[in-house]
C-alpha cells in the first residue's frame, strides 16, 4: 500500500485542507472500528506514540497512539494556519510541518512564485523531504490551492516544480479552485492564467473546481431542505455538506459547507486506492487512464450522492439514478457541458455495495448521449471499492477528460485581456525581481496552445468514425 | 503428475481462489456416483495435482500468489485460510506496495526485471515440493498492468527455465466496454508476448461469463465474484482427473499433455485426432453428469479482430503512447505486437 502527502497552500487551501482531514478521520474512524493502525490508514495519517521526542516516535503497527496527517500546510500569513493550530484538529498536525510569514502575498503571484518561492525554497524541500521519509512508499502529493490568489496561486505553482525535480516519480495531483466571475480579487485573472503555465507543465493531473459552481450545489441543497420539497428523507445538516457528526466538532463558517464537498472529492478520488473492492482502481490508474497527451490532463469532476438519502437499503431504481445525477451539470464542481462536448476519457469510481453489473447497466444506457473521441470509443475506466462513504450506501465520483472546459479556459483568458489590455495593476507584478511583460505573454501563450490542443480534437467531433486501414501482413 | 499455479494481479488472484476452491469441495463431494474405489482414485489424483499435503491435513494449494500492490492478495490469503477446507502456503505470496498502474510496460520492463529473482525463486519452491511436475497454470487478465504485464513477462522466464514442462496461461478477456481505457493495448501487447512463449491460451470473456451468469443462471447483481465462480466451475471440470489410455481407476497422469498438439498456429489435422474425448465416471461437484468443451476454433477471431481493430485506431492518434515510453515500451514493440497478431488472424481466417 502506497502513502500519500497533502500539501495545502493559501488560506483556501488550508481551509479545504482542514475539512479533508477531519473527514478523513471520521471516515478511518466509521471503518476501523479496533483502532488498529493499518495499511489504509496509513495512506494519510502516521502512527506517532507522542511520549518520545523528536522523531523516534512512529509506530508502524498495532494499536493506534496518536494520528499525525501526512500533511504539508503553508501560508504567507498567519491567521488561517494558526486558527487550524489552536482548534479541534491541532494534535493531528505536525507542528515541524508548517512554513508561515505574516505579510501575506497580497492577492500577487508575482510575490508568491518569486519572491515567497526563493525565501522559503529550502525550508519548503525540507519539510517535503521529511514528509516523504516517512512515507514507506511515497505515491502522490495532492497540492490544494486556490487559482485566484496570491499565496495558493504563486506559491502554490512554484511548488509544483519542487516537487517535479526533487520527487520525480511521484504524482503530483492538483486540486485548483478557480475564481468566478464575481470574484472580488481584481487581479484574479492575472493570478490564475500565470498559475495555469505551472500547471499545464508541472502538474500530473488537475481537478479544476470552480466556486460558482460548490455554490450553487449548496444553495440547491439548501432549497430542497428548507422547502420540504424531500419531506424528511432529507437530513438537515447531512453529512457529506456538513460536519455534522465529525469526530472533531467544529462550528460552521461561511465556505465550510463548499469545502466539504471538495474534501469528500478527494476522499472519494482516494477509496479505491485505500479500502478492498473487487475492481480497485489506484492513483498512478488515474493519470494512466485519463491523461491520453501529456498536456491534456484536466479532468472534470461530479460526485453523488450529495445529501443523505434516508432509507438505506435502496432499490436498483435509486442506483441507477445515481449514476445519471452524476452525468447531470448539477453534480458537477465546475461549470462545463461535458454532454455538449467531447468525451477523451470518462471514470467511474464507485463505493458501496454496486456490483460490475449495475456499472455495466449504466454504462450502456447512458453511453448514447455521450460523445466520445472516435479512438476511444469505449473510452470507460471503473472501479469498484466495498466499503462505502460514511452515512451512504454507496456513492459515485464521475471524472472525464472532456474538451468542455475549453469554455472555462477562454472565458479566464478573456477576463486577462480585459486587465492586461488596459495594462491595470500590471505595475504591481512587474516591480517584482523576476517578473517581466515576457512571463504575462508566456502564460497566455501557453493557455492558447492548451486550446488549440482541445480545438483540434474538437474538430474531430462532427466527422464521421472510420476505422483506419489496418497494417497489412505478408501472409 | 502436478500443476503449478501462478495467479497475478487482482483478476488472477481473485480467480485463483475460486478455481482451488472450486477443485477442493468437487474433490471432496460425497455423491461421486461411483465406486468407493474409484472416488479415492479421483481424489487422491486430484489432490497430486493441485495440492500439497500439511501436518494437520489441510491441504496447501501449489499456488505462487503474485500482486505488485497487497489489498488482494492478503484478502486471498485470508479467505482461503478462514475456509477451513484448504489454504495456500504460508510463504508463497509476492507482493509489493504500488500495482502496476494499468500499464503494460511497467508490469513487463520494470517489475519483471526488478523482481524476476524473487518471484522464480518463490516458483522454484514450489516446484521443488512436486514429484512429477506436469506444467504451468498461469491465471492473469490482458487489461491491467500486473496480471498482463508481469505475467507475460513471468511466461517468458518459464519458457527460459523450464522448457519441458508445459505453460498454460489461462487468459481474461476484458468486457467490451470499458474496465481500463488502455485494455486494448495492454491486450495487444500481451498476446503477442505469450504467442511466443506459453503452449496453450486458455481464454475466457468477461462478457461471455457475465452473459451466462444473466441468462443461464439467472443472477441478478452480478459481482465479480460469481463470473469468477463460473469460470472456475469450467476450469475445474476440464482440469479434474480423467481416465487415461489403461481404462477406468487410472487417471491421466498428465493433465496438460493433451493440450500440446492443438497448436495455435493451425495445423491440419485429421479428423480423428481433431476432437480429444476425455471421460470419467465420477461426477463433478454437485452435477451428476456434465462435459466440458476446450476448442481451438475460429470462435476467438472477432473478439481478436476487433481489439486489435480498437487498439489500432488509438495507435494511430498516438493517444497514451507517452505512458508506454515512459517505461521502455517503443512504438516499434507497438507495431512488432500489430504484426504477429494481425498474422494470427489471417491464419485463423485462411482456415
Amino acid at each position: 500500500m502506497t502513502q500519500s502527502v497533502v500539501v495545502q497552500v493559501g488560506q483556501c487551501g488550508n481551509q479545504i485542507g482542514c475539512c479533508f482531514w477531519d473527514l478523513a478521520l471520521r471516515e478511518h474512524a466509521a471503518v476501523n472500528q479496533k483502532g488498529i493502525y493499518d495499511e489504509a490508514i496509513s495512506s494519510f495519517f502516521r502512527n506517532v506514540d507522542t511520549r518520545v521526542v523528536g522523531d523516534g516516535g512512529s509506530i508502524s503497527k498495532g494499536k493506534i497512539c496518536s494520528l499525525k496527517a501526512r500533511a504539508v500546510l503553508i501560508d504567507m500569513e498567519e491567521g488561517v494556519v494558526n486558527e487550524i493550530l489552536q482548534g479541534p484538529l491541532r494534535d493531528v498536525f505536525d507542528s515541524k510541518q508548517l512554513i508561515t510569514d505574516i505579510s501575506g502575498s497580497g492577492n500577487n503571484w508575482a510575490v508568491g512564485h518569486k519572491v515567497f518561492g526563493s525565501l522559503y525554497q529550502e525550508q519548503i524541500l525540507e519539510k517535503l523531504r521529511k514528509s516523504a521519509e516517512h512515507c514507506d512508499c511515497l505515491q502522490c502529493f495532492f497540492i490544494i490551492h486556490s487559482m485566484g490568489g496570491g499565496t495558493g496561486s504563486g506559491l502554490g505553482t512554484f511548488l509544483l516544480k519542487v516537487l517535479e525535480d526533487e520527487f520525480p516519480e511521484v504524482y503530483r495531483f492538483v486540486t485548483s479552485i478557480y475564481p468566478s466571475g464575481e470574484d472580488d480579487v481584481i487581479t484574479s485573472p492575472y493570478n490564475s492564467i500565470l498559475a495555469m503555465k505551472e500547471l499545464n507543465e508541472h502538474a500530473d493531473c488537475v481537478l479544476p473546481i470552480d466556486n460558482q459552481s460548490l455554490f450553487d450545489i449548496i444553495s440547491k441543497i439548501d432549497l430542497m431542505v428548507n422547502s420540504g420539497k424531500l419531506g424528511t428523507t432529507v437530513k438537515p445538516k447531512s453529512l457529506v455538506t456538513s460536519s455534522a457528526g465529525a469526530v472533531k466538532k467544529r462550528h460552521q463558517k461561511p465556505f465550510d459547507a463548499m469545502n466539504n464537498i471538495v474534501a469528500n472529492l478527494l476522499l472519494n478520488l482516494t477509496s479505491s486506492a485505500r479500502f478492498e473492492g473487487s475492481l480497485n482502481m489506484d492513483l498512478n490508474e488515474i493519470s494512466m487512464n485519463l491523461v491520453p497527451f501529456p498536456q491534456l490532463h484536466y479532468l472534470v469532476s461530479s460526485l453523488t450522492p450529495l445529501y443523505t438519502l434516508a432509507d438505506v437499503n435502496i432499490p436498483t431504481r435509486r442506483l441507477d439514478q445515481m449514476f445519471s445525477d452524476a452525468f447531470s451539470k448539477d453534480h458537477q464542481l465546475i461549470r462545463a457541458d461535458p454532454k455538449h462536448s467531447l468525451y477523451l476519457a470518462c471514470a467511474l469510481m464507485v463505493r458501496g455495495n454496486v456490483q460490475v453489473s449495475d456499472l455495466r447497466r449504466n454504462i450502456e444506457r447512458l453511453k448514447p448521449s455521450l460523445q466520445f473521441v472516435s479512438w476511444n470509443q469505449e473510452g470507460w475506466k471503473t472501479s469498484l471499492c466495498s466499503v462505502p462513504p460514511v452515512g451512504h450506501s454507496h456513492s459515485l465520483l464521475a471524472l472525464a477528460n472532456n474538451t468542455c472546459v475549453k469554455p472555462t479556459f477562454m472565458e479566464l483568458k478573456e477576463r486577462f485581456m480585459r486587465l492586461y489590455r488596459k495594462k491595470a495593476h500590471l505595475h504591481h507584478y512587474l516591480q517584482i525581481e523576476g517578473m517581466e511583460e515576457s512571463c504575462f505573454m508566456e502564460a497566455v501563450s501557453s493557455l492558447s496552445g492548451l486550446v488549440e490542443e482541445y480545438n483540434q480534437l474538437d474538430a474531430t467531433k462532427s466527422m464521421p468514425v472510420e476505422d483506419l486501414p489496418r497494417l497489412s501482413i505478408a501472409v | 503428475m502436478s500443476i503449478v499455479t501462478v495467479q497475478l494481479g487482482q483478476c488472477g488472484n481473485q480467480i485463483g481462489f475460486e478455481v482451488f476452491d472450486a477443485l477442493n469441495t468437487d474433490s471432496h463431494c460425497p455423491q461421486g456416483l461411483c465406486s468407493k474405489r474409484e472416488n479415492e482414485a479421483y481424489q487422491a489424483s486430484c489432490k497430486e495435482r493441485f495440492f500439497s499435503e500439511e501436518e494437520n491435513g489441510v491441504p496447501i494449494a501449489r499456488a505462487v500468489l503474485v500482486d505488485m500492490e497487497p489489498k488482494v492478495t492478503s484478502q486471498t490469503l485470508s479467505k482461503a485460510a478462514q475456509s477451513g477446507r484448504w489454504k495456500y502456503g504460508q510463504h508463497s505470496c509476492f507482493c509489493q506496495k504500488q500495482g502496476s498502474g494499468n500499464n503494460w510496460a511497467y508490469g513487463y520492463s520494470v517489475h519483471g526485471p526488478r523482481h524476476e529473482e524473487a518471484i522464480m525463486n518463490l516458483i522454484q519452491k514450489e516446484v521443488e515440493k512436486c514429484d512429477s511436475l506436469s506444467g504451468f497454470f498461469i491465471i492473469m487478465s490482458m487489461a491491467g498492468g500486473t496480471g498482463s504485464g508481469l505475467g507475460a513477462f513471468v511466461t517468458q522466464n518459464l519458457q527460459d527455465q523450464y522448457s519441458n514442462s508445459l505453460k498454460m496461461n489461462q487468459i481474461i478477456w476484458p468486457y467490451g466496454t470499458g474496465e481500463v481505457i488502455v485494455q486494448n493495448y495492454n491486450s495487444v501487447l500481451t498476446l503477442s508476448h505469450l504467442y511466443r512463449s506459453s503452449d496453450a491460451l486458455l481464454v475466457h470473456e468477461n462478457d461471455a461469463l457475465h452473459k451466462i451468469c444473466a441468462k443461464l443462471m439467472n443472477i441478478k447483481q452480478i459481482s465479480f465474484s460469481d463470473i469468477n465462480q463460473v469460470l472456475a466451475h469450467q476450469l475445474g471440470s476440464v482440469f479434474q482427473p480423467t481416465y487415461s489410455v489403461e481404462g477406468s481407476c487410472h487417471y491421466r497422469r498428465n493433465p496438460l499433455g493433451g493440450f500440446k498438439d492443438p497448436a495455435l498456429y493451425t495445423s491440419w489435422l485429421e479428423p480423428i485426432h481433431a476432437v480429444n474425448v476425455w471421460k470419467t465416471q465420477r461426477a463433478f461437484s454437485k452435477y451428476e453428469k456434465s462435459a466440458a468443451l476446450v476448442s481451438n476454433s475460429q470462435f476467438l477471431l472477432k473478439p481478436l479482430d476487433t481489439i486489435v481493430g480498437k487498439a489500432w485506431n488509438m495507435f494511430a492518434s498516438k493517444a497514451y503512447i507517452h505512458q508506454y515510453t515512459k517505461f521502455g515500451i517503443e512504438e516499434e514493440d507497438f507495431l512488432d505486437s500489430f504484426a504477429l497478431l494481425e498474422q494470427v488472424v489471417a491464419s485463423y481466417c485462411n482456415l
